[in-house]
């Protein structure tokens, strides 16, 4: 029953959306990146970079958004190394999609350790605030929940629209689209598949970092490190959960993220007190993995993801 | 057309090298407005990679382009699509799950542009296929067109982008005589609104049917050209080939018992090719049946089935007499089968394994090569190089990575890794594709001279030529079904022709009946 | 810019590319520690003097590099067939578990049969973890890699659970620590009075069984056809499902001797700290080993040696370990390229 219970309340809802926004962030991303044939395991790292470095502007006394566009900045960077080995280059994408997550990762844990060399607890910055939009946020249930969040959390809204719209009305959309499918019938057309495919993932990778930098700016106001804690893998899944298409990805992470908050909640409850607490923080990890499995039956992956295009190979 | 010709294109001494090969040797010629000049040459004769040129895909070593007088930058698709060139490559360049009207206008319009123009580009894609005869729905995505169909959608492609040089290679590999016609009568509409057109093609017939004049290639060199009214197809078969083309002489003999048969199989389908729908088919030994069709009527489906890669989902294969139960490559391997794969590189072989190792690639659990899990190299080399011997396979040696090879030697080393093992049973899909005429003569005299000691051959072809030089049986294969057997010279290419294209099957079902 | 396949590749061709990418990995490094305001050659002097300058250090570089060898072979194996095991981390715990799980007292066993058992049931629990994502990979087509990685979290939580209930050792002073082995579960040293243990000798020895495998035996032939070709190897009858579900066991088992080999060579208690990456740091052993089974050996060490350097190198000149993490991402991207420009020629349209 009590479950049931939380399920009706808005703090609850609240809590979801709040968990899923940096994952509909690097959930886009990587849904670009996949979209135009690349599959990007740098997600994990360029999410701790993103983290760090938005974190670090707004530390260092930028404002929040210039913040925000300082880890895009950064992810972008990441997504160019990623992209010129793995697209002209052709290398292994998940050699080098590994590789650049430790990169990022550890020159990111370096660079925190050379600027604040004798910390022990991590220093707070200020933030984003919750902003309500008049009206909305006094719908009941849904104004709490929706209308009452951050603007960094809208903007993952505004993007996954952006996205869409992009991805299915635009002549741009419909290129990134058939690099996925058929990189010969771009290159046919007189398109350039290398820069299709470097475009998407540099942007792509700019989204993953603002997913980080959602985690420092918007929901724990500090840099510490495992605090990506894998939820760059989580957002693959999301991917293939969500069939490759930005609306679908975005019903996936909420749905996603209201389990995460439901089971954090259920651990306060009298169930929670009868089984360990590692059961309920498995469930996540756990249900990506359910999610695959579901969904790999029907699963539309672009034809072409993963495969490499060399033009005039013969 | 009185007027004197505007030359539309014109190709200055094109040199183009891979590593030692050179498969274009100082190439020119040119092509006037509203003219249809045919490339003509064998396999491997160059052509491709001369209008893979023209068209940007590659950059030639020394020559250049010129269109309308203006030369092309070298290696620019875009230049040569914003001059008018456009290109319909052999093998289709579309994407499966986009829909027509998308593959059509895909990178049309500046890819930064906010507005998809989706009305106006659909009204033009309508009004195109109404003008030049290519009936094809906007919205369908390509995955569940039909070969015909696709071909439609990459013509219409180019003349979406306003061409005014048509580059069609090897248009009617795909096709069947009946929808070759179609494609002619498209042509001729589009010759009339002031297109030139290049047609690349090895067969004669159709060279001499819808050209205006011919270029030959042998060898990536020019040999020739003339207007086809001034020529034959003996002459040009002579430029071709360097020598007049003879068709393999083949004696009837009489055929011993059934050594495979399928009865009643019937199988899903591949994607979008179909699979088999209640075939019965005998192989039997001192035969060889063709097995015509269109490519993607289900051969690859029969291919399977035959070569142990699937089961039928209800009917039954029979070796011997005997109904099978367990069907897999290695039984079919096992009980005879010696298969000759459709792609020689992707299945047939393994680029970076060496020759030795793919020489035992089917038979390397079996105790020749192996005891108890264990490997015996020595055993494995010894069997590659009496392949390499006794097959003619030109190569370093042994140890070389296949990849190395080119495509008539990885072929050879195919033909002996399955009949060194003896078969009584001889799939070949497609055994020739790509192949120069030296290799494609090698494989049809291993074909029939296994066949004249009492092998069953069923030959997978695409090529109706090729089909009915050889075989002393004929099926057609259509939407997954299989005509009744035609005898050698009991059908000519037209009639062959009309079952390819999916008449006739109902007639003999109501006859049976 | 286009890649063109080089036919008969020079010596130079073949030499030059990874000297380079080896000569990059060490002026990247040197600007970072720049950047760190130390000097270079001495950070270099110091990672290397701290790897391999006394035979203290030497022997930290050989123990460090024991476990680095089995989840780079674990990885090695693995990449071989293109199964993409990234779930090296939990493998090793399961591994680790096991060890703990029979050797603290349950079986009452003298070494001789006891270390053997152990062995056998590490790599038993380290093939069942894997055998999970590589049947829903074979079953249901969902892809390893993600699986792999989400394993890890999940296997570490479940270890952490363990160690707080049933596993807890009762005298951990309320630590998450397990009770200690018993003695007849510790490898003995190699050699008296030389703080080295069996497990490198294990270590070694698996190298070489593996190396046979893959050369000699048909199920090695298998793994690699299967690897470099699916389609060919299908259509060959090689039964490429089971070859991959076999290739998995191989490498969780492998993996898995890492987590044994820590225990009971060096740590004699599971705890959650037990491995800093071993099973991460071991795809870049695998890759800069190029999959080569002995090349995993000199790679481990390679890698160890940064690791145990770049820790003593920090206490003394203050540049911080994550260094050796970097030079270790940058060589890794750095050396698959170079490998890629052996082969290959880029050519300009």
């Amino acid at each position: 029953m009590e479950i049931i219970d939380i399920l009706f309340t808005a703090s609850f809802w609240a809590a979801a959306i709040r968990i899923a926004s940096p994952l509909i962030f690097a959930t886009l991303g990587e849904l670009i990146c996949e979209r135009a044939g690349v599959l990007n395991l740098g997600i994990e790292g360029i999410m701790v970079a993103g983290a760090f470095a938005g974190w670090m502007a707004v530390y260092s006394g930028t404002g929040l958004w210039v913040g925000v566009a300082v880890a895009m900045l950064v992810g972008m960077l990441f997504g160019l190394l990623h992209s010129t080995l793995t697209v002209p280059f052709g290398l292994s994408q998940h050699v080098v999609g590994l590789g650049v997550t430790l990169l990022a990762t550890s020159s990111t844990y370096y660079a925190y350790r050379l600027a604040l060399p004798e910390v022990t607890s991590p220093p707070k910055i200020e933030a984003f605030q919750a902003f309500e939009i008049p009206i909305l946020s006094d719908i009941p249930l849904i104004g709490p929940a929706l209308f009452s969040q951050t603007p960094f959390t809208y903007l993952a809204f505004v993007l996954v629209a952006v996205v869409a719209v992009v991805l299915y009305r635009t002549p741009l959309g419909l290129a990134v689209r058939a690099a996925g499918e058929n990189p010969a019938a771009v290159a046919a057309q007189g398109l350039s598949v290398t820069a299709i495919r470097m475009g998407a993932v540099v942007v792509g990778s700019g989204f993953m970092a603002m997913g980080g930098a959602f985690l420092t700016m918007s929901a724990f106001d500090s840099f510490f490190f495992e605090m990506v804690n894998g939820r760059g893998w989580i957002c693959i899944a999301l991917v293939v959960f969500g069939s490759w298409r930005p609306g679908k990805a975005l019903l996936g992470a909420i749905l996603f993220a209201a389990f995460d908050a439901l089971q954090i909640r259920v651990q306060q409850t009298s169930l929670g007190s009868l089984l360990p607490y590692q059961i309920f923080l498995t469930m996540p990890y756990i249900l990506s993995i359910v999610a695959l499995v579901l969904m790999s039956r029907r699963a539309e992956v672009p034809a072409a993801l993963m495969v490499p295009f060399n033009k005039g190979e013969r | 057309m009185a007027d004197a010709p505007v030359e539309a294109l014109s190709l200055n001494a094109i040199t183009k090298r891979f590593g030692e090969l050179t498969a274009n040797d100082a190439v020119g010629f040119s092509v006037d407005k509203g003219e249809v000049v045919a490339l003509l040459g064998e396999n491997g004769a160059g052509k491709t990679t001369l209008m893979n040129i023209l068209f940007g895909q590659y950059t030639a070593d020394s020559g250049t382009v010129a269109v309308f007088g203006k030369t092309l930058p070298p290696g620019n698709s875009r230049a040569a699509l914003d001059a008018g060139v456009g290109m319909v490559h052999q093998h289709f360049s579309l994407a499966e799950n986009l829909t027509v009207q998308e593959n059509i206008t895909l990178g049309v319009r500046s890819l930064f542009s906010l507005r998809s123009g989706r009305a106006t580009a659909r009204a033009k894609i309508i009004d195109l296929s109404k003008k030049f005869h290519l009936v094809v729905s906007p919205d369908a995505r390509v995955a569940s067109l039909t070969v015909g169909e696709r071909q439609r959608v990459e013509i219409l492609k180019a003349l979406y982008r306003d061409v005014r040089i048509l580059i069609l290679d090897e248009p009617t590999a795909v096709l069947t005589p009946q929808e070759t016609d179609d494609l002619f009568a498209t042509l001729r509409l589009a010759i009339e609104s002031g297109l030139s057109i290049i047609f690349i093609s090895h067969k004669l017939h159709e060279v001499m049917a819808i050209a205006d004049r011919v270029v030959v290639l042998r060898h990536g060199k020019m040999i020739g050209g003339a207007r086809t009214q001034d020529t034959d197809k003996h002459a040009l078969a002579a430029m071709m080939m360097g020598t007049e083309a003879t068709a393999p002489q083949v004696e009837p003999i009489n055929p011993g018992p059934a050594l495979l048969e399928l009865q009643d199989v019937t199988t899903p389908n591949i994607g979008t090719a179909p699979g088999l729908k209640s075939v019965s088919l005998a192989l039997r030994a001192g035969q060889i049946i063709g097995l015509a069709g269109v490519s993607g009527n289900g051969q690859a489906a029969m291919a399977d089935v035959v070569g142990g890669l699937r089961s039928p989902s209800s009917g039954y294969v029979a070796l011997n007499g005997t109904r099978i139960q367990k069907w897999n490559p290695r039984t079919a391997v096992q009980s005879g089968i010696a298969r000759i794969p459709e792609d020689r590189h992707k299945t047939g072989t393994i680029s970076d394994f060496d020759l030795t190792e793919n020489a035992i690639l089917e038979r390397y659990k079996t105790a020749a090569f192996s005891t108890s899990g264990w490997l015996n190299w020595r055993k494995s080399r010894a069997f590659a190089q009496s392949i390499i011997d006794k097959y003619d396979v030109r190569c370093p040696g042994a140890d070389t990575p296949i990849r190395l090879l080119s495509g008539g030697n990885m072929q050879k080393l195919i033909l002996g890794r399955v009949l060194e093992a003896d078969p009584q049973i001889i799939l070949a899909n497609q055994p020739v594709r790509g192949l120069d005429i030296g290799a494609v003569n090698y494989v049809h005299g291993q074909l029939l001279a296994a066949r004249d000691r009492g092998a069953a051959v069923l030959l997978i072809s695409e090529d109706l030529d090729e089909v009915m030089a050889l075989s002393d049986v004929i099926h057609v294969i259509a939407g997954g079904r299989l005509s009744p057997a035609f005898g050698r010279a009991e059908m000519t290419p037209a009639q062959l022709g009309t079952w390819m294209a999916g008449q006739g099957f109902d007639e003999v079902v109501t006859h049976a009946s | 810019m286009r890649l063109e396949p080089i036919k008969n590749p020079s010596l130079a061709r073949n030499l030059l590319p990874p000297a380079l990418a080896l000569g990059a990995t060490v002026v990247i490094a040197s600007l970072l520690a720049m950047a760190a305001g130390a000097n270079p050659f001495s950070v270099f002097g110091l990672i290397l003097r701290g790897a391999f300058g006394s035979q203290f250090a030497l022997l930290e570089t050989l123990n460090r590099a024991t476990p680095l060898i089995f989840t780079g072979l674990a990885a090695a194996v693995a990449f071989r067939a293109k199964f993409w095991n990234i779930g090296a981390e939990a493998q090793l715990y399961a591994g680790a578990l096991l060890t703990v799980m029979l050797g603290t007292g349950v079986l009452p066993w003298p070494s001789i049969a006891l270390l053997p058992t152990l062995v056998v049931f590490s790599i038993l629990a380290g093939a069942f973890v894997l055998l999970i994502p590589a049947l829903l990979k074979t079953r249901f087509g969902v892809d390893e890699v993600v699986t792999t990685l989400l394993f890890n979290f999940i296997f570490l939580l479940f270890i952490s659970m363990l160690l707080e209930g049933p596993l807890k050792d009762p005298m951990g002073m309320g630590w998450p620590k397990s009770a200690r082995l018993i003695d007849e579960a510790r490898l003995p040293r190699l050699v008296d009075g030389l703080r080295l243990h069996w497990g490198f000798a294990l270590a070694i020895l698996s190298a070489f069984v593996i190396w046979i495998i893959q050369t000699r035996s048909t199920l090695g032939y298998e793994m690699r056809a299967v690897g470099l070709n699916k389609q060919a190897a299908a259509f060959a009858g090689i039964p490429v499902n089971l070859v991959l579900v076999k290739t998995a066991l191989l490498s969780g088992g492998l993996a898995a001797l890492a987590g044994f080999s820590e225990v009971a060579g060096v740590k004699a208690s599971l705890t959650l700290d037990l491995s800093p990456g071993f099973g991460y740091t071991g795809i870049i052993v695998a890759m800069l080993a190029l999959l080569h089974p002995l090349g995993v050996v000199v790679a481990a060490l390679f890698v160890a040696g940064i690791f145990v350097g770049a820790d003593s190198m920090s206490r003394a000149a203050g540049v911080p370990t994550y260094l050796a993490d970097i030079m270790l991402a940058a060589a890794l991207l750095l050396m698959v390229l170079a490998i890629m420009l052996t082969r290959f020629r880029v050519v300009r349209d």
